[in-house]
């Protein structure tokens, strides 16, 4: 498998205040990759360093085999990385079809292949993001980071907040992502979930990774010391 | 939202149509004062289109677009005169000569409005909020404070030219005839505005307003098009100042003044900010209210203020917000 994402030794501050203290991660091609940790533990910030939302301050950071270092956030959108932030959040004002226009870049993901993976949102075409429920605002979140065909599509705490029914449906979407190859790296806090869509995990603690592995290694004893349940 | 855009369309329509059909109406009983009137709200509301496209849509809330319309009144009034005198505006490194051809003139006062905006968008786009009122109110006031110096251009008294520039096959003295000039510019860039903020570069322009970081994680580089936005604004605006010059004949460093910003932005607020037509009404309600109430007091502006609170603090969406949520809720 090609290496798609490679993190070493991250470090980033915000301001005088460090957050990460050295996350490592590697996501291949085609992979699924559950970032885990408790709150605050620097999963948001991860994904910011790597959407460059956020610039890091030390380690090394590659995406398809480019130094993302040197790169603005949108180059790195552009490259492929296509990021749901936490949050739902939509471009409120817009109507559903202009938030995914506005994304729209050439690749196999257009309007109709995102009503496709959720149906729901084709029913609410003209309607205005900010008066969708948040599980429609959360699919049509996802739906405008597909816009970007990206090769990348990072997940952050995308189920949170939502009815069960709702969970269900943005779950059943990301494993249907996964089937078609798409790579992705998600943060959730629901591990029944992660286990049954993520080939490996990345589990962080006072903004360092402390191990990363294969799903079905994360053992009990690990959970109970890292993720508080 | 379909029926939205349509209420919000016919509006619009129903705007432009009572300007013109004031203009007519006042033609036919030959009245030529209020024709000028309508002209001056044609105008006005130009420029204002102009700053909605950047203030109402891409959220720059900038105080110095009076530079772009004096500018544009500036190359219109030098153009019109050194066509008058016969002698060229410059000679080094090559001869340009004057021009009272108004087709020749408005490509001139765009450009020169455009690539003023390009270096103060340039450079005032690197800050944002009160550091771009400032900042853009600054460089206004630099050219301000630059005409009122530049006396080979009549300085502080402003530069007078007497004949009107002429557009091929029309009378440019004959009121109505020039309101028609100023009306058909004024259906243009609203066609413009509408057409460039539905596109994806509006759509973005949109976004990148509502939130820069959720915009820049979808590829979209909120500075580039803020820029483009801020320079189509500036050549819009310059336009219309090419336009006010004509109508009056006249430029001075006022058209350049922070007075002239805040009214082009009064339009905006009035008529309602980020609605297609809403310069335009509340650029002819200022003009009614300057015109009706200014035949009764001078402080009529005191009156405006008032106005201009409650819009702001009841109505949000401006004269235009008040008709289409009426309708919404109908």
């Amino acid at each position: 498998m090609t290496r798609l994402l490679e993190l070493r030794d991250l470090t980033a501050s915000y301001g005088p205040v460090q957050a990460l203290f050295g996350i490592s991660l590697d996501l291949d091609e085609g992979q699924v990759v559950a970032l885990m940790g408790r709150n605050g533990m620097g999963k948001t910030t991860t994904i910011r360093c790597i959407s460059r939302l956020l610039p890091h301050s030390g380690g090394e950071l590659r995406f398809a085999d480019r130094d993302l270092a040197s790169l603005s956030a949108p180059r790195v959108a552009r490259l492929g990385v296509g990021l749901v932030p936490e949050g739902r959040r939509c471009f409120g004002p817009l109507t559903v079809a202009e938030n995914l226009t506005v994304a729209a870049r050439p690749g196999p993901w257009d309007m109709a292949r995102v009503c496709a993976l959720f149906p729901r949102l084709q029913e609410r075409m003209g309607q205005i993001a900010r008066t969708l429920s948040g599980g429609e605002q959360q699919m049509l979140a996802i739906g405008r980071a597909l816009m970007t065909n990206p090769r990348l599509l990072i997940l952050d705490e995308a189920t949170e907040g939502l009815a069960p029914v709702v969970r269900q449906e943005i779950w059943a979407g990301v494993r249907q992502l996964k089937a078609e190859g798409l790579s992705i790296l998600l943060v959730d806090k629901s591990l029944s979930e992660i286990a049954s869509v993520a080939d490996r995990a990345v589990v962080v603690e006072r903004g360092a990774t402390v191990w990363q592995g294969g799903i079905t290694d994360l053992t009990p004893d690990l959970t109970d010391r890292y993720l508080g349940v | 939202m379909g029926e939205l855009l349509n209420r919000d369309a016919i509006i619009n329509l129903v705007i432009f149509a009572l300007l013109v059909a004031v203009a007519l109406g006042a033609h036919l009983a030959g009245d030529g004062f209020t024709v000028t009137l309508a002209t001056k709200a044609a105008i006005f509301g130009l420029a204002g289109v102009g700053l909605n496209l950047a203030l109402g849509y891409g959220g720059l809330i900038s105080f110095g677009h009076a530079a772009f319309f004096g500018i544009g009144g500036y190359v219109t009034g030098i153009l019109a005169s050194h066509a008058s005198s016969g002698m060229p505006v410059v000679t080094l490194p090559f001869t340009i000569m004057g021009s009272n051809e108004m087709l020749g003139i408005w490509p001139v006062a765009m450009l020169a409005g455009g690539v003023a905006a390009l270096a103060i968008g340039a450079l005032s786009l690197r800050t944002s909020g009160v550091y771009f009122i400032m900042v853009t109110l600054a460089f206004a006031q630099m050219l301000y404070y630059f005409a009122i110096s530049w006396s080979r251009y009549g300085g502080e008294d402003g530069l007078s030219f007497y004949v009107r520039n002429t557009f091929p096959g029309l009378n440019t003295f004959a009121p109505i005839q020039y309101f028609a000039i100023c009306a058909v510019l004024l259906a243009l860039a609203l066609v413009f505005t509408a057409v460039v903020t539905q596109s994806r570069f509006g759509l973005a322009l949109q976004a990148a307003r509502q939130n820069s970081q959720r915009a820049v994680a979808v590829g979209i580089r909120p500075y580039a098009i803020r820029l483009t936005a801020f320079v189509l604004s500036g050549m819009i605006v310059g336009l219309a100042g090419s336009l006010y010059a004509d109508l009056n004949r006249f430029v001075s460093p006022a058209m350049l003044s922070w007075h002239m910003s805040g009214e082009i932005m009064v339009f905006v607020i009035l008529g309602g900010v980020g609605r297609l037509c809403g310069p335009v009404a509340g650029a002819a309600i200022y003009i009614l209210l300057e015109h009706v109430l200014g035949g009764i007091s001078d402080y009529w502006q005191a009156l405006l203020g008032l106005l201009l609170l409650g819009i702001v603090l009841f109505a949000p969406g401006g004269l235009i917000g008040i008709v289409t949520r009426r309708g919404r809720h109908a």
